[in-house]
């Protein structure tokens, strides 16, 4: 009986995921334009894509997001959650507004850093160069393209990881904050020994969940720069894209998708192992 | 917890959480501001105060961006979700939370797995598979599809609200003579009400703000969600940024004015979720 309660989910998940899933692991081995039928390849498409210059810029600029977003955004999520744990006033104010832009659908925030913001004809950006200041737009421009797409994901990002860890904070046990500011330590003290190997699961949670994310990295590109201008903010996730809907080559995109995965794969197994442990307890 | 700190680090503190505020609602105050503005004081200052309120803005932005259908589309994408990824999903998690099944470990497993699984690994033959069955520019298929992917969030959070259930409730009720049908939707059901509550609030959101899933399988006008009509409206050349951030703050205000009032919940759900397991 019980066994039937699970039949829905299944059964959804299989006919959504599991089955196309399956079905991209083969494509990826044969040549398809999503009409005619498919021809197989071998490893043909993974060898065009060896050769392909704009795949190995994709790739690495999926390793340089990689970098950026395990590094910043959390260094500013745990400088900002220690800092809701000094100022007792107006906590869940900060907090509410960090958030923010978690709730605020991509398309839109995309759309006002885009126009209101970099933007030389109606943006902040053009205002200052009016008045002489010497910014440029960094979608248009080729080597900061890709970091003018990250800083809008940062700023998009950064108070989620604010918000886990400020919760993860306030489960460190009082006592161990109480010695340690009898003996003396300074804030940066107590951050090095008490609050942060507090929540080092959280913390390693959070990175293997960033380094899942960094390879799947699509909207913000995708409606910024389309990759562009000239690839140099192409990830995989929009080559993929591209190949399959704009260039009709799905089994190449398959390809992507394949590379994408067993990349993410090898994080999505720590993931779970640090999740059904806790699971157990 | 109360750590007492010297005026100067209450200071330095107060100041760089002040600036992170600044840093975070400059966009958002942008967006509200120029949604009033008329065109022409966009582009001479987007950061001046609209000399007169542009009211017309919200108006014309209903009707390019075709709000009265792509709005209509979006609440019955949402709604479909909401009910969809509710239904099955507490179905699963109670299931998984009393290890009602001898294979909980591994359907457990699985559904962990497919969380972090990639959108493109199984996007390209889903799309031409539903091309093939008529399934493009159907709100069903796409509700169908939203709720593979945030099913298994929305089962681990429920889960700990199953898990918080006292054991001896269900005895009871089975000592009673009820069936497992009867446990679940008369015993179990009303407990985990406020975790119900809490996905469904946040399989909400992310149904309202979803764009990759929405652009790909929603292409005909009036098909659309909000969202990629507002997508398409400001990808336009000729584009007039006051009615732009008009249709923005059209879609964004309701999720905000929600987010303010059950921030508690919304934030609880989602670190929970993500986080707990």
């Amino acid at each position: 009986m019980h066994r039937l309660f699970l039949v829905p989910t299944l059964l959804i998940n299989a006919l959504i995921i599991l089955i196309p899933a399956c079905l991209t692991v083969v494509l990826a081995f044969y040549s398809w334009d999503g009409m005619s039928s498919p021809r197989f390849v071998g490893f043909g498409n993974f060898v065009r894509l060896w050769n392909d210059r704009i795949f190995w810029r994709a790739f690495e600029n999926n390793l340089i997001w990689l970098l950026i977003f395990l590094t910043i955004p959390i260094a500013m999520g745990l400088l900002a959650a220690t800092m809701l744990l000094v100022a007792q006033r107006g906590r869940t104010f900060f907090q509410v507004i960090y958030f923010l832009p978690v709730v605020i659908a991509t398309a839109i925030t995309a759309r006002v850093w885009q126009g209101m913001i970099f933007s030389p004809a109606t943006g902040v950006f053009g205002y200052l160069q009016d008045l002489g200041v010497p910014v440029i737009n960094p979608l248009t421009k080729p080597s900061m393209a890709l970091y003018g797409v990250a800083t809008v994901d940062l700023w998009h990002w950064w108070g989620f990881l604010c918000v886990i860890f400020f919760a993860a904070l306030r489960q460190v046990p009082q006592e161990q904050i109480e010695a340690a500011k009898i003996e003396g330590a300074t804030f940066f003290q107590m951050m090095r020994h008490v609050l942060l190997p507090g929540i080092r699961p959280t913390i390693i949670l959070m990175m293997i969940m960033t380094v899942i994310w960094s390879f799947l990295v699509f909207d913000f590109v995708y409606i910024l720069t389309q990759g562009g201008p000239a690839f140099s903010s192409e990830v995989l996730s929009t080559m993929a894209y591209r190949n399959a809907f704009y260039d009709l080559n799905v089994g190449q995109a398959a390809a992507i998708s394949l590379i994408i995965s067993l990349l993410g794969l090898v994080a999505t197994f720590f993931y779970i192992r640090v999740q059904s442990r806790e699971g157990d307890q | 917890m109360k750590l007492i700190e010297s005026r100067l680090t209450m200071t330095i503190t107060y100041a760089l959480l002040g600036f992170l505020t600044l840093v975070t609602l400059f966009p958002i105050v942008l967006l509200v501001l120029n949604s009033v503005k008329a065109s022409a004081e966009i582009v001479q200052n987007p950061l001046s105060l609209p000399s007169e309120l542009r009211w017309d803005n919200f108006t014309r932005a209903w009707d390019d961006a075709g709000f009265s259908s792509s709005m209509l589309n979006s609440a019955k994408l949402t709604a479909l979700t909401i009910l969809l990824v509710c239904s099955t999903g507490s179905l699963t998690a109670y299931v998984l939370a009393r290890k009602k099944v001898a294979s909980w470990k591994i359907v457990t497993f699985y559904l962990l797995a497919t969380t972090t699984a990639p959108i493109q690994l199984f996007l390209f033959p889903l799309y031409f598979g539903f091309a093939r069955l008529g399934l493009i520019n159907n709100v069903f298929a796409v509700a169908l599809v939203y709720t593979a992917i945030w099913s298994p969030f929305a089962i681990m959070l429920l889960r700990t609200y199953f898990l918080a259930i006292p054991k001896e409730l269900e005895e009871a009720a089975l000592v009673d003579g009820a069936t497992a049908w009867q446990v679940f939707s008369k015993v179990m059901l009303p407990m985990a009400s406020p975790g119900i509550l809490t996905v469904a609030l946040i399989i909400g959101l992310y149904s309202w703000n979803e764009f990759l899933i929405s652009t790909t399988f929603l292409q005909q006008q009036d098909h659309r969600t909000a969202v990629v009509s507002f997508f398409l409206l400001s990808g336009q050349y000729s584009s007039d940024w006051g009615e732009i951030m008009a249709a923005a703050l059209i879609i964004v205000l309701p999720v905000v004015v929600l987010f303010v009032a059950l921030q508690r919940r919304f934030i609880e759900g989602m670190a929970g979720g993500s986080v707990k397991g």
